[in-house]
């Protein structure tokens, strides 16, 4: 196992394209907020990311393995924080979803992501057969389902929801039987309407609203149609920085953190957007070469659980600014205004630099 | 969990035991990025869709999220008195309206709870507007109080009630008591009948007209032209930004002939007899005051009166919303006498000396026709027969002339037609001729009725507003001008009926007697003036009504009285009818206050050193 590590094996690209977005997220935040109370989001958005880059450097650093080995108490530990968000949490718009610690509040299941992406890879990664027992299935199924369930409770539908690709990508990329993957999907079929009944109204308002806007204008609907008319008046090059009414009036609601591609659109236009996707599909594109040249499968199993989650944000936050996703509430990975959204990606990020970085060794 | 921790105790042996390469899912990662392929042309189809495909329709709906466009209502101009008093004036006021293209119908309940609307109604207006632009707001209620305000203020934000928009505007606001209230008339908003008559063609719905009185009759001048304010406002409804602003242009002020001084006296002097008082300027046709009875207050029309009252106003059977001095027709009794006696003269079939014997009552065409005394009045010529009233006098006069000679004068005085006052709805009277029997009735004229028309009665009808130009006119040597209510109106050239001056002198001089020389209308004598006049009291009901018995106790004599000063050139005749008043004495005094009034007054501006009499106050406003 190599021991000395240079700083120039760390995936400069995917580095530089993460800056790169994230800069473009500055810049949105700004424009966003600039004349609002929230007028300062811009620089402490830029402290979160030097503080992320931080962040990233030390989960690159661990070798994975040893992370790898501690997956049972990091995972005690996150059920914990989960559960303790719940007694001590701070309730913001309904819903207990951040707790306070040394006076920075974090969104505990932000971090949960991580947790179980580690999970995930040290169980795929020690698997002795080429394909998932259904005693496999339901293990995972359990570890991952007590953690969704917890943050659903918050209630944080969106961020749950997140948890469940990782482990289907984790799944499928392991291998499963054709008649297993028929039942899982049949169990699922089965579980929705159940589901349904567990959901909070307004919860169960946006889905109908996803699925019908017009409905409500003024209620669920509003953020949608909102929305829709932001991106669209963006036309093809973008009504400028600040000049986007939608944004700037405030009709577009939360334009820094969940609707922040639609306020990006609306100011910078159907080629703004086409940029800034691009820069996303390259990033993830730079995620999965990682797996691609990982030296062992949890290193694999770890950058496609990033992969698959940082895909699965995109599609949800991007579908929903144009209206193609319900709203969640789930946050655009390195752009969006947040501390612990914007840790969570660049410690994601180090876990990759980490396989990487060791993709020679073992 | 169990299982876990057992492998964390060996994590270097158990790494070892298998084969840890990841060959086998290099085409499962593949998979993963044509799956991601898809997403992001998915992604960018929908803002394709957006951005490039319906731009413009996106574009148009931000500017409208944006730009708002608030009335700015102009104000009516003011109504004032001859001598710049004002009458009318508008206050300041709120007023709330709907925005309908954020408009939930279940907030309806709750806002018409609010402001105290009934919310069907609400409901019934909402769904009047349904055909028109979506951004144009309904103004659902006018002149909020202070608790309907305060309402609005704390329920307007986003999550509550975005819908409910406050603009200011000015009201309205009419002297208290129903003073001249149906000269004024008052204003309300367009109704939708109205809006299909091509009269009310440039109005639309929402807009506040004049309904009635001069408020219709001038709504043209009156109404302002209405601004508007086009801002940028943000999601909250907070204005941002102006982008153009369109003052209100305000109505003109009306300048009447009315003097509120006379105006008050005869409204006080009416106190609660129905009736009406027409004082007009027999030189000019200025309509100094006029009295209607019962009155309504206009103030409670404020733009849209309530059902109820509306009900009280409409169901009353003396209907308050009649303005009697030119709408009522009764006949004109003994006051149509001094019309036929010139007549006679004019005609000649009688002169001053033409003398009859009055045994109270006399037979014409075989029939019995009784005069109003109970004993006789003896010989009686063409002075004792108008100062004394005596009917067999006029009998015999009408019979000598002829109904023709009759009508003739009578339509030179103007009856029988509008006058042409600058006020809605005016009524015509009636001057019966063989030739409108014939016409109307398809039968032929009975001499017998001639006997009646020749006192005022039968088939004759006037309005007070033509008693008073009639008379004025003669009075003023045979010069009959239109009576009006505005000041410097355009008025036609007078009518110049053909008459001579001796004549009239000697019909004048019979209505002086009437007055001051112990006739029927002493109690209109002013000490010191020479007021002329002529009582009446004419029946009520139609002959024809009588004829059915039909007619109840009830239906007693309406008492008239029409009067003027002084006896050469005078400046001011007046008209009164007294409903039921059974006789004419009980309606000449109210003349002779307001003759009393005139002259008053202009004794006191000559001698600008007294102190003026403040009769009337301006209308304060409600709180």
């Amino acid at each position: 196992m190599a021991r000395y590590r240079s700083l120039r094996d760390l995936d400069w690209t995917l580095l530089i394209i993460a800056l790169i977005i994230c800069s473009l997220g500055v810049l949105q935040i700004y424009s966003a907020t600039h004349d609002t109370k929230w007028r300062n989001a811009w620089w402490k958005q830029i402290v979160w990311i030097l503080i992320g880059l931080g962040i990233m450097w030390v989960a690159t650093s661990i070798d994975y393995h040893t992370l790898l080995s501690q997956v049972p108490v990091l995972y005690a530990i996150s059920i914990v924080a989960l559960i303790a968000t719940f007694a001590v949490g701070d309730v913001v718009f309904h819903s207990r979803r951040w707790i306070t610690i040394f006076g920075f509040t974090f969104q505990t299941s932000e971090f949960e992501k991580i947790v179980i992406i580690l999970m995930l890879a040290r169980y795929l990664s020690e698997l002795k057969r080429e394909e998932l027992g259904i005693r496999d299935l339901l293990k995972l199924g359990g570890l991952v389902g007590i953690p969704t369930a917890l943050v659903m409770y918050q209630p944080d539908l969106g961020t749950g929801l997140t948890y469940l690709p990782i482990l289907a990508a984790g799944v499928l990329m392991a291998g499963l039987r054709w008649r297993y993957l028929a039942a899982v999907a049949i169990a699922c079929a089965l579980i929705l309407p159940v589901g349904w009944h567990f959901l909070k109204d307004y919860q169960r308002a946006r889905l109908i609203t996803f699925l019908d806007p017009s409905r409500d204008p003024r209620g669920a609907g509003y953020q949608v149609i909102q929305s829709k008319i932001a991106v669209g008046s963006g036309g093809m090059w973008g009504r400028g920085v600040t000049h986007g009414t939608q944004t700037q009036l405030r009709f577009l609601p939360v334009p820094h953190t969940d609707f922040i591609m639609s306020a990006f659109a609306e100011e910078h236009g159907f080629v703004g957007v086409v940029v800034v996707l691009g820069l996303y599909f390259l990033l993830l594109m730079q995620v999965v070469q990682n797996a691609q040249t990982a030296s062992d499968r949890a290193g694999m199993y770890i950058c496609t659980g990033v992969a698959t989650l940082l895909l699965f944000h995109l599609l949800v936050n991007v579908g929903m600014a144009v209206g193609m996703m319900p709203v969640t509430g789930i946050p655009l990975p390195l752009m969006s205004s947040g501390g612990s959204s914007t840790f969570s990606v660049f410690m994601m990020l180090g876990l990759v630099n980490n396989v990487r970085l060791r993709r020679f060794g073992s | 969990m169990q299982a876990d921790r057992e492998r964390v105790n060996l994590p270097d042996s158990s790494t070892q035991l298998f084969h840890d390469d990841t060959k086998f899912a290099l085409d499962r990662i593949a998979v993963f990025q044509y799956l991601s392929v898809g997403i992001f042309l998915f992604l960018i189809c929908g803002f394709w869709v957006l951005q490039v495909r319906d731009h413009a329709a996106n574009s148009e709906m931000a500017e409208r999220n944006r730009i708002k466009t608030v009335p700015l209502l102009a104000p009516r101009g003011k109504i004032l008195d001859r001598d710049g008093r004002v009458i009318v004036d508008n206050h300041s006021a709120y007023t709330v309206m709907l925005t309908r293209e954020n408009l939930k119908s279940e907030h309806v309940q709750s806002i018409a709870d609010g402001l105290n609307l009934d919310p069907d109604d609400l409901r019934i207006r909402l769904r009047r507007y349904e055909s028109r632009p979506k951004y144009i707001p309904v103004m659902i209620k006018q002149e909020l109080s202070p608790g309907e305000l305060a309402f609005v203020e704390s329920h307007r934000d986003p999550e509550t009630f975005p819908e409910m928009e406050l603009i200011q505007n000015q009201r309205r606001l009419y002297p208290h008591g129903g003073l001249a209230a149906h000269v004024i008339g008052y204003v309300g908003e367009i109704s939708e009948q109205e809006l299909n008559l091509p009269e009310f063609a440039k109005y639309s719905q929402g807009d506040v007209i004049g309904k009635f009185g001069l408020e219709r009759q001038y709504n043209d001048t009156l109404i302002g032209i209405d601004g508007q304010r086009r801002v940028v406002v943000d999601s909250m409804g907070r204005e941002r930004e102006v982008l153009e602003s369109k003052e209100a242009t305000p109505g003109h002020n009306l300048q009447l002939t009315l003097d509120l001084d006379l105006q008050a006296v005869a409204e006080l002097s009416m106190e609660n007899r129905r009736g009406a008082v027409v004082a007009l300027d027999p030189r000019s046709g200025e309509v100094l005051a006029m009295v209607s009875r019962p009155a309504f207050d206009p103030n409670a029309f404020a733009i849209r009166i309530r059902a109820q009252d509306w009900k009280e106003l409409t169901s009353n059977p003396y209907n308050p919303l009649m303005n009697r001095a030119i709408q009522a027709q009764f006949a004109p009794g003994s006051t149509f006498k001094p019309i036929v006696a010139l007549a006679g003269l004019e005609s000649g079939s009688i002169d001053d000396h033409f003398s009859v014997h009055c045994g109270g009552g006399a037979t014409f065409y075989g029939r019995y026709f009784k005069c109003w005394i109970k004993g006789a009045h003896g010989a009686v010529e063409l002075h004792r027969g108008i100062v004394q009233s005596c009917d067999v006098y006029f009998y015999n006069v009408g019979n000598k002339t002829g109904i023709d000679s009759i009508a003739e004068y009578a339509q030179m005085a103007g009856l029988g037609k509008k006058t042409g006052v600058d006020l809605p709805g005016e009524a015509e009277g009636l001057v019966p001729s063989p030739k409108w029997k014939l016409r109307t009735q398809r039968e032929k004229w009975y001499a017998g009725e001639t006997i009646s028309v020749a006192i005022g009665q039968g088939a004759v009808t006037v309005t007070p507003i033509q008693l008073a130009s009639a008379i004025g006119g003669v009075a003023s040597g045979g010069v009959w001008y239109r009576p009006h209510l505005v000041k410097g109106a355009a008025v036609p050239e007078p009518r110049r009926g053909n008459l001579h001056a001796d004549n009239i002198a000697k019909v004048i001089s019979g209505m002086y007697g009437v007055v001051n020389e112990g006739g029927t209308g002493a109690s209109a004598a002013i000490p010191g003036l020479q007021l002329c006049g002529k009582t009446g009291s004419a029946q009520r009901a139609s002959n024809a009504l009588v004829k059915s018995g039909r007619v109840g106790r009830e239906m007693k004599d309406n008492a008239w009285f029409v009067g003027f000063a002084p006896r050469e050139n005078p400046e001011i005749v007046v008209a009164v009818l007294f409903e039921n008043g059974e006789h004419g004495n009980l309606a000449a005094p109210i003349a002779r206050d307001v003759i009393k009034a005139y002259f008053d007054k202009k004794t006191r501006l000559a001698r600008p050193s007294q102190p003026q009499l403040a009769l009337f106050q301006r209308p304060q406003v409600p709180n």
